[in-house]
């Protein structure tokens, strides 16, 4: 895998192509660009870890809640998250433990406020590489 | 050069576009851009009539799907539009509000010339700076539980008086009072809440800003008498802010909970953003409970930040509130989804009007403005970006009769984010921007790229065009001498 993942330019908001070689990766990585746009994952640490479960009708409206779940835990706990490992995930069912610290603002310099993610161009493509397009409101 | 939507656009007028019904299968309605002709390039290659395209699919829309000038490309939804659906069998979409629920400006006067606020401009924009809580992740000074957050929710910018926060008369200036009917925080998440608690009377980052403002022109002299408004070189002060992470819950819960309604009442839909549910139906009263929550949360957080603004100028220039003359001009709204009586074809109907990114413009004499408003019309405050001007307008009879009442809500992107922070250095905008006469202050220098001017549509354009194609009246013109960005 040439990279995890490419932000991809859009008007108002900003948008992310993850990559994995499997669906697991593609998800773990979509929540690092996530995280790549709020701050510069080189200066976070692993001193935390949350568990997430999630369920949802379909797997594109499973990424979304990922995603908007992983906002809500920064918006509420101040944690950036900067690793993830998805113990399970099928079309409807997703166990994550995700790796990070909270904002320092001596170290950890904050760069955009992302408000959700959103079904907008919304892409899962399963082929021999995995990719998942998601644009966020910024 | 072929002009590529020739035979796609008709042409109604120099500011009127229309997109045929027959564009697309499956559009209710025709479409309906107000721009000029030289901005319909940019609309064209953003392919936002798409968007406004797939507007007109939700069941119950009436009249046109509507695009103001500056309208940009949203997801769903495009940004700048409008929507007004049948309340007996019309729908009601999240995605057609946004996430940013009562993101909305607040305008207040001042006795201050230009002359004497220049004299102070630095300590202005450090008191501002100090006392109205900014930046992402900033935390607010109130201290709420959920229970008294759930009297925020309920009472809006009420809640806020009654705690202290700022003058009895600025409830009478403030769209809806300050307070949507019908909220019920029993249909708010906890996750909402939880999100809502620590970020009240926050001014947030993004495109939320403080400017202090110097009116430059004034267009129409006995109208703008009555805001207060009454020279060239009058101070004014905008506060641009919305509902913070509680609203962004509010939408995507429901966003994802419209979702599944959608198969349920078997609506089909060309963008899962567009998610909705029909108005009447339990999923749709519920959201717009949720909403009006938010709502009331966004009103009662810019009450509470015009509050440290007043504190800050009493402080600053050692005057008094009464000698100061910080009166509020109006608040508005620009994305909130309302319940209002409208006229089609000489018949009246109950809607529910969508504004994503557009502003309520209601005529004079409407029953929904204040008394001190009914013979001039609502007060549309429209801001531009930060190096360029806002504009104070007002609602016209011919808004109601074309746009349910709606107009404009700012100049609008023409540059993605991140395209103004690679052609764009934060430091060089500041400096700009000084040279300009605009003091800034931010606590994220880099996102002051994304902000430049060059990053938006010229709002003169935008305001013009509304102006002339009459669905609102341009009263004055406000350049910024301060401003504090998130």
């Amino acid at each position: 895998m040439e990279k995890d993942f490419e932000i991809i330019d859009h008007t108002a908001d900003v948008g992310i192509i993850a990559y994995g070689t499997s669906i697991s990766q593609t998800f773990a990585n979509a929540a690092k660009a996530l995280f790549s746009l709020i701050t510069e994952l080189d200066n976070v640490e692993e001193v935390l870890h949350r568990d997430i479960e999630l369920v949802a009708p379909d797997q594109e409206s499973l990424l979304i809640a990922w995603l908007n779940e992983l906002i809500y835990l920064f918006d509420t706990e101040n944690v950036i998250f900067k690793r993830f490992e998805i113990t399970k995930l099928d079309n409807t069912r997703l166990k994550a433990r995700s790796y990070g610290e909270k904002v320092n603002s001596s170290k950890h310099k904050l760069k955009t406020g992302v408000k959700a993610a959103t079904y907008h161009m919304l892409r899962i493509d399963k082929a021999n590489v995995c990719k998942a397009q998601v644009l966020f409101d910024i | 050069m072929p002009i590529p939507w020739q035979g796609v656009l008709k042409k109604i007028d120099n500011y009127r576009w229309e997109i045929p019904q027959s564009y697309k299968a499956g559009m209710s309605v025709p479409g309906l851009i107000f721009a000029s002709e030289s901005m319909l390039g940019h609309i064209w290659e953003e392919q936002v009539f798409q968007q406004v395209a797939n507007v007109a699919f939700l069941p119950g829309i009436v009249g046109h799907s509507l695009a103001m000038p500056d309208i940009h490309w949203g997801y769903g939804f495009p940004i700048g539009g409008v929507a007004a659906t049948r309340v007996k069998d019309g729908v009601v979409s999240p995605g057609g509000v946004g996430f940013d629920i009562n993101c909305g400006v607040r305008l207040l006067r001042t006795n201050l010339t230009e002359e004497e606020v220049r004299l102070k401009i630095e300590q202005l924009v450090a008191a501002l700076f100090i006392n109205v809580p900014s930046g992402l992740g900033s935390e607010g000074k109130i201290r709420v539980n959920e229970k008294e957050l759930e009297k925020v929710l309920t009472k809006g910018s009420r809640w806020a008086l009654e705690k202290g926060y700022g003058e009895a008369e600025d409830i009478t200036a403030t769209e809806e009072s300050g307070c949507l009917k019908g909220a019920d925080p029993d249909k708010v998440s906890s996750k909402a809440k939880k999100r809502g608690i620590p970020q009240l009377g926050t001014l947030g980052s993004g495109n939320h800003f403080l400017e202090v403002e110097v009116v430059d022109e004034i267009y129409d002299r006995d109208a703008a008498a009555v805001m207060g408004i009454n020279d060239v070189g009058q101070v004014l002060l905008l506060v641009h802010t919305g509902s913070r992470g509680f609203g962004h819950e509010v939408c995507t819960d429901y966003v994802r909970l419209l979702g599944e309604a959608v198969k349920r009442y078997g609506i089909s839909l060309p963008d899962r953003q567009l998610a909705c549910a029909p108005v009447q139906s339990p999923e749709g009263q519920d959201y717009l409970a949720a909403m009006s929550c938010a709502a009331n949360y966004a009103w009662t957080n810019r009450q509470c930040i015009a509050h440290w603004v007043r504190e800050s100028f009493i402080r600053v220039f050692g005057k008094s509130l009464r000698e100061l003359g910080m009166e509020q001009i109006y608040d508005v709204c620009h994305n909130i989804a309302k319940i209002e009586e409208h006229t089609i074809d000489g018949k009246k109907h109950t809607l529910c009007v969508h504004r994503k990114g557009a502003t309520r413009a209601f005529p004079a004499a409407h029953p929904d403005i204040p008394d001190i408003y009914q013979n001039i019309g609502q007060p549309v405050l429209i801001p531009g970006d930060m190096g360029r001007c806002s504009y104070i307008a007002l609602g016209t009879e011919l808004a109601m009769k074309e746009s349910f009442g709606s107009t404009c809500h700012g100049a609008g992107r023409v540059q993605s984010r991140s395209a103004a922070k690679r052609s764009l250095r934060g430091a060089d905008v500041a400096k700009a921007l000084a040279a300009k006469g605009i003091k800034v202050k931010t606590g994220s220098i880099g996102s002051l790229a994304e902000e430049a001017s060059e990053a938006y549509k010229d709002v003169s354009e935008v305001v013009d065009i509304t102006d002339k194609a009459g669905i609102s009246h341009k009263v004055a013109r406000a350049i910024p001498i301060g401003v504090i960005k998130g």
